[in-house]
């Protein structure tokens, strides 16, 4: 493939060029996927490196999807879930908190800087902060570059 | 009676508790010896390998290969076997999942070197003297196994028949083994399907006997074993001792809770769940306390109350590291930026 057919590929000062980052971001359906939504309709503007993944609540996300997501070379993943108080399903999200702070403990653990893993309360009105959570996010994992497991060191 | 069968054991990155865990069959190692004849087994009998390459395919009915694949040896003699064995059981969790060798995923060959051979206060080797792979003596040429950075997982390396989870596999599980073996063998009863596990498919809890008091009990403090003396009746997990038996498959008899341990998860995951740590770690997270105030709580306190847990990859990983998702630890570079 040339160059040109890459449009999204940054090139550094360095003039090496890094792959773009792919962020996976899982939307609790009742909250931040509408929060999404609405962000999207409101035509706010998001670097474009992330997919959306929608679950009925944070807490579907089992832990082990996470894992599975790095393990095939996400450079990070983005959990969205409905603010403390307003989950569906009552306390699905203190639940989610619970393990994600765990997780970015055992990620650690595994050679993983801990910024790869972001929690983000995200409610069906705050498009706005869905477009925030995305850059900031995006802007933390071009500083962390390539995850560790996409550039294939043992 | 007709040609005795044969049976092969042998040892990778393992400790030979396996090895005596088939001795602790008792009387039931008669019915092995009436039916079989042991071909290779490193710890109990003679046989070398090099008989065993000369065997015909297939020649060897079962081979129980216990320990993990470490090194360049421990994956040789597998794929030998596998090749002479009509049926290949990965014996163990360290055959099965990496076991304790495979906690060894969080550092590499480099590491374990300088510490084994080096920083270790009772070594002396100022020349950092390492063992080679290859080395010209007078006598003849000499070889060591190559020594790998990650352990693998028997079925990382050859295709595996059954799996007998376990450190070690119980006696009852054996013996369950032994007998499908032996009737296959005497009346031509059909073989368990391929990939089976021979233990339970339901989880630990389901056999455990202590008493789960209280439906949707949760935990504000989690103690380490040494630190409580828990109720001998009453499930150990809800009195704060972090047991991995909702996330362990059952076989075992529930040995360790019985003697008031919890579980470590040596049996490894049930066949609905590929990751058991993960399986643990979400288990866990969900049975810690919430109360009213948790509205109000920062997700630096929800962290400080998961640091209660202060490893969770040894805890939830212990048996399983090399068949996690991400198998062994990896390494950052440096933050741009």
């Amino acid at each position: 493939m040339s160059s040109e057919a890459q449009p999204q590929t940054t090139a550094h000062a360095t003039g090496v060029k890094e792959p773009d980052p792919k962020i996976l971001v899982f939307c609790c359906n009742w909250c931040s996927y509408a929060g999404a939504d609405l962000a999207g309709v409101s035509r706010l503007q998001m670097p474009p490196y992330f997919r959306t993944i929608r679950v009925m609540c944070s807490a579907r996300v089992d832990p082990e999807f996470v894992l599975r997501a790095f393990q095939r070379g996400a450079d990070g993943v983005l959990v969205a879930g409905c603010h403390p108080a307003d989950c569906h399903y009552i306390g699905g999200n203190y639940r989610t908190r619970r393990r994600i702070a765990l997780l970015k403990m055992l990620i650690q653990q595994f050679g993983f800087d801990p910024d790869r893993l972001r929690l983000e309360w995200v409610s069906a009105g705050e498009g706005e902060k869905f477009q925030k959570t995305i850059i900031e996010f995006t802007n933390t994992i071009k500083e962390l570059g390539p995850s560790p497991m996409a550039r294939g060191d043992e | 009676m007709a040609e005795k069968i044969k049976i092969a054991q042998y040892w990778g990155a393992g400790c030979g508790g396996c090895d005596v865990a088939l001795l602790d069959i008792d009387a039931k190692i008669l019915d092995v010896h009436a039916i079989a004849k042991v071909v290779v087994w490193p710890i109990g009998f003679d046989g070398k390998l090099k008989e065993i390459e000369a065997m015909p395919d297939k020649s060897i009915t079962v081979s129980f290969y216990n320990g993990a694949i470490r090194n360049s040896e421990n994956e040789h003699v597998a794929k030998v076997l596998r090749e002479k064995s009509a049926v290949m059981i990965a014996f163990g969790s360290c055959a099965c999942f990496g076991g304790t060798p495979g906690l060894a995923n969080v550092t590499n060959k480099k590491e374990i070197f300088e510490t084994v051979y080096k920083n270790t206060p009772s070594t002396d080797n100022p020349n950092f003297v390492t063992p080679q792979e290859h080395y010209k003596a007078k006598e003849g040429d000499l070889e060591l196994p190559k020594f790998w950075d990650s352990v693998k997982t028997l079925d990382e390396v050859v295709d595996v028949d059954y799996f007998m989870p376990g450190c070690p596999p119980t006696v009852n599980l054996i013996a369950m083994a032994v007998d499908a073996v032996a009737k296959h063998v005497t009346t031509g009863a059909p073989l368990p399907p391929k990939g089976t596990v021979i233990a339970s498919d339901k989880t630990l809890c389901d056999e455990c006997k202590r008493e789960r008091v209280e439906k949707g009990k949760r935990i504000d403090k989690i103690y380490q074993a040494y630190e409580i003396k828990p109720d001998p009746k009453k499930c150990l997990l809800d009195q704060g001792l972090i047991c991995i038996g909702p996330a362990t498959r059952a076989g075992c008899g529930a040995m360790c809770p019985n003697a008031q341990m919890p579980c470590r998860g040596c049996m490894g995951p049930t066949s609905g769940v590929t990751d058991q740590g993960a399986s643990m770690l979400s288990a866990l997270s969900s049975i810690m306390n919430i109360t009213d105030k948790e509205a109000q709580m920062s997700e630096e306190q929800i962290m400080t109350m998961m640091m209660q847990v202060k490893d969770p990859l040894g805890t939830f990983y212990a048996f399983t590291l090399p068949k996690s998702p991400l198998r062994r630890i990896v390494t950052e570079k440096k933050r741009k930026g």
